[in-house]
């Protein structure tokens, strides 16, 4: 079993690694490209049922920051 | 008065701290080991600049929760002085010791230069020793220090003479060209509401010996003697 947390800045944030990959996308012949976000993936395996408010209270303390990013957490079975 | 400069695996400034302190008289200053969780004796805490924890995951963001920032924690909550620069100002972010977080700049670079700064609040422990609209020649290097804070706490700093130092020109003009990372408002350093913590991005440990080009950095450390002096 594992959770993956997604953590991506917030809209409200300037992204601009999201802003140079767009450009990067564009030299490729990508020219309809709109915007683009990074964030990050993080995967945790885990040994058992996860205690989802343990990982969520995780998810806003330690793998994100609240003041500019959001994140979603998912359990894969 | 008895500094302390904490020391994290990846702490990089806290050598030039120390040099630089110790050359103040009636500063003490020795080293405080991530590990620990007391500051007793110390009147002031430096957190100083580097790559604590290797920057992973965010900038500070486990540095946060070392044993000593517990300390740290409590020692502001009495009212000490805490002076976090560059990665130490992104670690009392994290914290929560200071409103707002550091994020990547805006043109994606390590950026390494000098930079003018303009003393926005002279009135202030860590800056009563400059005049309102003195400009200040400080280094800066760093890639995340771009200071990024929602609208009201943007407000809310400016409301409470919270914001020390902005980005400027030579001639203290706060403008977007001389905004070096993108920072919003061109906040470049910031205290807490109750005036006893502060964090900015440049370096004033790295401009307090002629040798090195500046010692508009002394500013700092003298306004926190200044007022811990008996006199």
């Amino acid at each position: 079993m594992k959770a993956v947390v997604t953590v991506m800045p917030k809209q409200s944030v300037l992204d601009p690694q999201g802003a140079a990959v767009a450009q990067a996308m564009r030299h490729h012949g990508l020219e309809s490209v709109g915007k683009v976000r990074v964030g990050k993936s993080i995967e945790i395996e885990l040994p058992a049922e996860p205690d989802e408010s343990t990982l969520h209270g995780l998810c806003r303390d330690l793998l994100s920051n609240p003041v500019i990013e959001d994140y979603t957490l998912e359990i894969v079975r | 008065m008895r500094f302390a400069v904490i020391q994290f695996p990846g702490s990089n400034c806290d050598q030039d701290c120390l040099h630089a302190l110790r050359a103040f008289e009636g500063v003490e200053a020795g080293y405080v080991w991530h590990k620990e969780n007391s500051l007793a004796g110390c009147d002031a805490v430096v957190v100083p600049g580097g790559f604590s924890y290797g920057d992973y995951l965010r900038c500070g963001a486990i540095a946060r929760f070392s044993p000593i920032l517990g300390a740290v924690k409590e020692f502001a909550a009495n009212g000490g002085t805490v002076l976090g620069i560059c990665n130490g100002f992104q670690i009392l972010c994290e914290s929560g010791l200071l409103p707002g977080a550091l994020v990547r700049n805006r043109d994606l670079h390590f950026i390494c230069e000098t930079v003018h700064l303009r003393v926005e609040q002279p009135r202030t422990r860590f800056t009563n020793a400059a005049l309102t609209g003195a400009v200040l020649r400080l280094p800066i290097a760093h890639g995340e220090g771009c200071y990024f804070a929602d609208e009201p706490t943007l407000r809310d700093l400016e409301q409470h003479d919270q914001i020390l130092l902005r980005y400027c020109d030579e001639q203290g003009r706060t403008n977007d060209a001389a905004n070096p990372n993108g920072s919003r408002a061109n906040i470049a350093g910031i205290r807490n509401r109750a005036g006893n913590v502060f964090g900015l991005m440049p370096h004033p440990e790295r401009a307090c010996d002629p040798l090195l080009g500046s010692t508009d950095g002394r500013v700092i450390f003298e306004s926190i003697l200044d007022r811990q002096s008996p006199s």
